[in-house]
């Protein structure tokens, strides 16, 4: 009878144990996220409520000279009425998900057919051409972007060099001189109702681009040698031509891992900071700026840390929409043991 | 089954033509003009991609300090001049090149190792374990993943900044906001922990460590459960499975998940920028961004070209180095849901 009450205690002991190991596992992680993540989330919902400025920074929340202004801030945001020259919300909204949305629609199918032209059988130099087109994965945004931002230069760059010495070969003998970075009127006016692209954009598409195509080029290559050669044995056997592999057994087995890749495309390009703002600054006329170069902007030069905080928690609200659409499309969160 | 077997043509130039290039066996015949087809758009591709990289070797290895004026792609002449200046002199302020680069290397280095740490017990809780409100909670370590270091900014520099220690004169310190100066004394302020290389990496590791979580889980997630219901008989507890079964099979992936938090705050910007503002904790990236500036004229462009290439050159090699493991990391990562 004891011990039998022992080994049911027992029980109930390992029972309990085993119930709260996971939360026991977690504990690091919330720990130090309760304290750099969703505390500072929380002052900042409180921050974004207030006139926070320079001058509070001494004493932070306590400062007495700190007025409440209820959504003020968030209302400033929206009617663009932040004391910001250019600033339109629903405009910057718009260019960052067209900013991301297209870098996407360009990098996975130009990745795709790379991968796919690397993987050709008997290729000669397959290996130093690899080696050559991983070097834009591995070198710094932050170099890249100064670099092109420099290539892109009016007077200077090596676009408009290259261009010139284009011209000049088919006859012209006048250099070219794009404006790139700085020119705002915009090549078609009817894209994006919100306000036109600039050249800018377009600039910062092909630097981009060559950043972001190799990326997709790996993933698809990993994917690609996992594809088993005697499918496309079996189908030529069968009498299908090259495109109809393609189609039918090329893209359909690479769809697992490409889309969680371009859906990691998007949410990279939706918030490259460091690149956007080392190309153009958000420039010309904040034609260019995305959600988090700007909120960048409104701390460090303008100093309007209350706007600021406003503004992040509508970047936070988009972002949390954007997850939660990515992970029903992705299933990230899904645990693979319960699969 | 019979093998096609085409007539030969005479014409020595289509046979030429047609002849097979490809050096595996057992491969499918790749006919030469296949084959030159495909290396010139190889070689067009290639050329896209070095289009920008020889610019600036180009540029890092001229002696002037302007930038030509004609498109200049292969190096005319080889000076080191410019490496040499900007490793005796990086910046404007007498900081050494060796003060940044220790710099960059504890700041990325530090915020690698932290979140490595913090890390891989939630993404073995996250892979493993059946729990209540797993969904949620796994939902709220991948915020931060989207909302970027730089939404958190004006919170954490608010939060940091209240932290600092001041000289309050008579040999006095005082740790605020714990303690404050005796009244009517403002004290001097001898530590800000916003004005810290240690702030800033307490800030990055909020970023660091969803995508640490998130690559450890989607790594631990192919280790087969066999073997811990192999050490579950055997009668180990979930502890020592943990530390001793699934930890050592987890090794490379915990060096490349450390290698690629480093190499994302190796070139970190945004937030050292924001924080710091005493040269001496400048990081490489800093100064990098610092060359450019706002007054492009007077960029010393052979300098910031050859500051540019060594600030790349150590983590690309790295990364070509370990790039099997990298993408192999990633793509099971991304493919495992």
């Amino acid at each position: 009878m004891a011990t039998a009450i022992a080994k049911k205690t027992r029980k109930k002991n390992t029972d309990f144990r085993k119930a709260i190991l996971p939360y026991l596992y977690l504990l690091p992680a919330f720990a130090v996220m309760a304290v750099i993540v969703f505390y500072p989330l929380i002052y900042q919902l409180i921050v974004s409520f207030t006139d926070f400025q320079t001058k509070d920074l001494r004493f932070g929340l306590a400062s007495p000279e700190l007025n409440f202004i209820g959504f003020q801030n968030y209302v400033d945001i929206l009617t663009g009425s932040l004391p910001v020259q250019n600033f339109d919300f629903l405009r910057v909204l718009v260019f960052n998900f067209w900013w991301a949305l297209t870098n996407v629609l360009l990098h996975v199918p130009a990745g795709v057919v790379i991968a796919v032209l690397l993987n050709t059988q008997g290729l000669w130099f397959k290996k130093i051409y690899r080696a050559i087109f991983i070097l834009p994965v591995v070198v710094p945004p932050i170099v890249v972007a100064t670099v092109w931002r420099n290539i892109f230069d009016e007077n200077y760059g090596a676009m408009n060099q290259f261009l010139t010495a284009a011209a000049q070969f088919l006859g012209s003998a006048d250099p070219v001189r794009i404006r790139w970075l700085t020119d705002f009127t915009p090549p078609i006016e009817w894209l994006l109702p919100t306000g036109a692209l600039t050249l800018a954009y377009y600039a910062m598409m092909v630097a981009n681009f060559w950043l972001g195509w190799p990326f997709m080029t790996v993933v698809a290559t990993g994917a690609l040698q996992s594809i088993p050669s005697d499918l496309y044995e079996a189908a030529s056997i069968d009498g299908a031509t090259g495109s109809q592999q393609f189609w039918r057994i090329t893209v359909p087995l690479i769809r697992p891992a490409m889309i969680p890749a371009a859906v990691y495309g998007f949410t990279l390009s939706f918030n490259l900071f460091a690149f956007v703002f080392f190309m153009t600054g958000g420039g010309p006329a904040r034609s260019t700026e995305i959600m988090v170069t700007f909120a960048y902007d409104l701390v460090r030069n303008l100093r309007l840390f209350g706007a600021a905080a406003a503004f992040s928690v509508f970047i936070f609200i988009v972002a949390l929409i954007v997850f939660l659409i990515t992970n029903r499309i992705t299933r990230a969160t899904e645990s693979y043991t319960e699969a | 089954m019979s093998t096609v077997t085409q007539t030969p043509s005479k014409n020595i130039f289509v046979r030429l033509l047609n002849m097979n290039t490809s050096r595996e066996v057992g491969g499918r015949d790749v006919p030469l003009w296949r084959q030159i087809l495909l290396q010139v758009i190889t070689l067009i591709i290639a050329i896209e991609v070095l289009f920008p990289i020889m610019y600036i070797v180009t540029l890092s290895f001229s002696s002037k300090t302007t930038r030509p004026s004609s498109l200049e792609l292969i190096p005319k002449e080889i000076s080191l001049t410019a490496y040499q200046q900007v490793l005796d002199r990086p910046t404007a302020n007498p900081v050494t090149f060796s003060k940044l680069l220790t710099n960059s290397f504890l700041l990325s280095a530090g915020v690698g190792v932290v979140a490595l740490f913090v890390a891989v017990t939630a993404a073995y809780a996250f892979s493993r374990f059946k729990f209540k409100m797993r969904q949620v909670l796994m939902i709220l370590v991948f915020i931060p993943l989207l909302m970027p270091a730089v939404g958190l900014a004006t919170p954490l520099y608010l939060l940091m900044n209240q932290f600092r220690i001041l000289e309050c004169g008579n040999e006095i310190t005082a740790l605020y906001p714990l303690m404050s100066c005796a009244e009517g004394v403002t004290g001097k302020v001898v530590f800000n922990l916003r004005d810290s290389l240690l702030g800033v990496g307490i800030a990055l590791v909020a970023g660091a460590l969803p995508f640490a979580v998130w690559n450890l889980k989607g790594y631990l997630d192919t280790i087969p459960l066999e073997l811990e219901e192999a050490a579950a008989i055997d009668g180990a507890n979930p502890n020592q499975t943990f530390f001793l079964i699934v930890l050592p099979l987890a090794i490379p992936q915990l060096a490349v998940t450390f290698f690629l938090g480093f190499i994302g705050h190796w070139q970190e910007f945004a937030l050292s920028w924001l924080f710091l503002s005493k040269p001496e904790s400048y990081t490489l990236a800093m100064t990098l961004y610092n060359m450019t500036g706002q007054y492009a004229n007077a960029i010393p462009w052979n300098r910031f070209a050859a500051m540019a290439i060594i600030v790349a050159l150590p983590v690309a090699i790295t990364y070509i180095a370990l790039q099997k493991y990298i993408t192999g990391g990633l793509v099971t990562g991304a493919v495992k849901g």
